[in-house]
């Protein structure tokens, strides 16, 4: 059986073997660009199809059908259609910060994909504060919001950066101590010792109701901080056009539409990786022969699985809740999401120190 | 691969973003005009200056932050140790708790939460 861990090994073992050791890093460092660039490209794609298909199934109506089987090259059109347009730039726009923002808002997705464990120990940098890096890089984007909001020299891109800034920063909060309460029952910021952690359950079911409640706020938390519905205030099309990136238009936008939802997968994944064990498989404690069967399934399925399951809840989100106004947004952070996992977070503590988890 | 990953990342992201912009240059055939450049906003000419002040209650809620967001900060490392150190750290983290709530209610019974 071949697994992705693998498959670079081999790769590597070969260029050291080919090149000598300065030139094999250099193409190893290619090789790595090329890839990370493709799952990139190909991520943006399958998510735009997959919300339009989502979003048509919970309508109930066909969604995009005519570009290729069953519609699904739809979202290649759309890039080349976007690769054709002109990008504008509006007279009275800082030049400057109206060019760099999408580079800004593609270099933090970009950036956040190093940490993430797609599969058994393929990981493009295992850090040792991995969580941190995460909630670091993460918070980079509010700043690539603000500059393209205010650059364009547009009262609703204003608007829209505006609201998108005490947004995600609000949320920043709720969503770190949540995470936080992972940390303490592992003891560890590093991924992979997060992920070995779960080899006999999973966190969700293994200290089972506060971190459904951290599970939870992280949840609602990431929806916002990925400035999804319902809390989409900071490109609300009915009141705002579409928000901070109003001005932007053909690659830029397109940019901006990719780092976004790259995004929202890199958060997803992360979820998946501290609550529903990343890529280890389902396991029962000390299950020999049920633990055997499952680990038969390949571990880049399991995290893909999971990963692309809390992606559906998130676009399942956008088509049940109504968009809430600023205040009620603020409210529900500082007013009971904040408290509420200020509170978890001791619960969580004091059950990691009594050990009355699994 | 370490460190140089983050090269990797960075440099694959300007090079991505900047070679999608290159291509969507050459492609297309620019041409110009009075309204392209002037900001959308519905088809109405604009009134007035875009950067001017906003609503207070954006900062009041960015100031509240800072003071959360520091204490987060302080609490990765503690929450590391959390398990290895035992109900000290459990104690430690309560009287910090109190601290920050404190301030908390403040702010809130000032109504700096409240939205105007």
């Amino acid at each position: 059986m071949w697994s992705f861990s693998q498959i670079a090994n081999n790769v590597h073992e070969w260029l050291g073997r080919t090149f000598s050791p300065s030139m094999a890093l250099f193409f190893e460092m290619v090789l790595a660009g090329i890839a990370v660039i493709g799952l990139f490209a190909l991520l943006g794609l399958v998510l735009v199809i997959m919300e339009r298909k989502v979003s048509a199934w919970m309508q109930i109506r066909l969604g995009p059908n005519r570009v290729g089987p069953k519609g699904m090259l739809q979202s290649l059109a759309d890039t080349l259609k976007l690769l054709v347009k002109e990008g504008l730039t509006p007279d009275g726009a800082d030049k400057f910060l109206f060019n760099l923002a999408p580079f800004i808002a593609m270099i933090v997705a970009m950036l956040l994909m190093a940490p993430v464990a797609f599969a058994r120990d393929f990981q493009l940098w295992d850090m040792n504060i991995g969580i941190l890096y995460v909630s670091a890089v993460s918070s980079i984007t509010v700043i690539s919001i603000l500059m393209a909001g205010w650059s364009s020299n547009n009262k609703y891109s204003l608007m829209g950066a505006m609201r998108s800034g005490a947004q995600i920063i609000s949320y920043e909060l709720s969503a770190g101590l949540s995470v936080l309460s992972i940390v303490v029952l592992t003891g560890s910021l590093q991924i992979s010792e997060i992920v070995h952690s779960q080899a006999n359950g999973w966190w969700i079911f293994k200290a089972f109701p506060t971190v459904l409640v951290s599970f939870v706020t992280f949840i609602i938390a990431v929806t916002a901080e990925t400035n999804r519905a319902p809390f989409d205030l900071a490109e609300a099309e009915s009141e705002l056009t579409a928000g901070f990136h109003t001005e932007y238009s053909g690659m830029k936008f397109a940019l901006f539409f990719l780092a976004e939802y790259v995004n929202v997968f890199i958060v997803c994944a992360i979820g998946a990786t501290l609550f529903l064990g990343g890529w280890m498989p389902f396991h029962i404690g000390n299950w020999q022969g049920f633990n055997h069967v499952m680990d038969y399934i390949p571990s880049s399925l399991w995290f893909f699985g999971k990963t692309f399951f809390l992606i559906f809840v998130i676009m399942w989100f956008r088509w049940t809740f109504p968009r809430l106004r600023i205040d009620q947004l603020l409210t529900l952070e500082w007013k009971y999401l904040l408290p509420i996992s200020m509170i978890n977070l001791l619960i969580t503590t004091a059950i990691a120190i009594l050990g009355w988890h699994f | 691969m370490g460190p140089a990953s983050l090269i990797v990342l960075i440099t694959a992201a300007i090079a991505f973003s900047g070679i999608a912009i290159l291509i969507s240059r050459f492609v297309l055939k620019a041409t110009t005009n009075k309204q392209k450049g002037e900001p959308y906003e519905c088809g109405i000419p604009t009134k007035g200056k875009t950067w001017v002040q906003l609503n207070v209650g954006y900062y009041l809620f960015a100031l509240i932050f800072l003071i959360f967001d520091v204490e987060l900060v302080f609490l990765y490392p503690w929450a590391v140790a959390a398990k290895a150190t035992g109900w000290i750290a459990f104690i430690e983290i309560v009287i910090f708790f109190f601290i920050l709530f404190s301030g908390f209610l403040y702010a809130h019974r000032k109504g700096a939460l409240k939205w105007l």
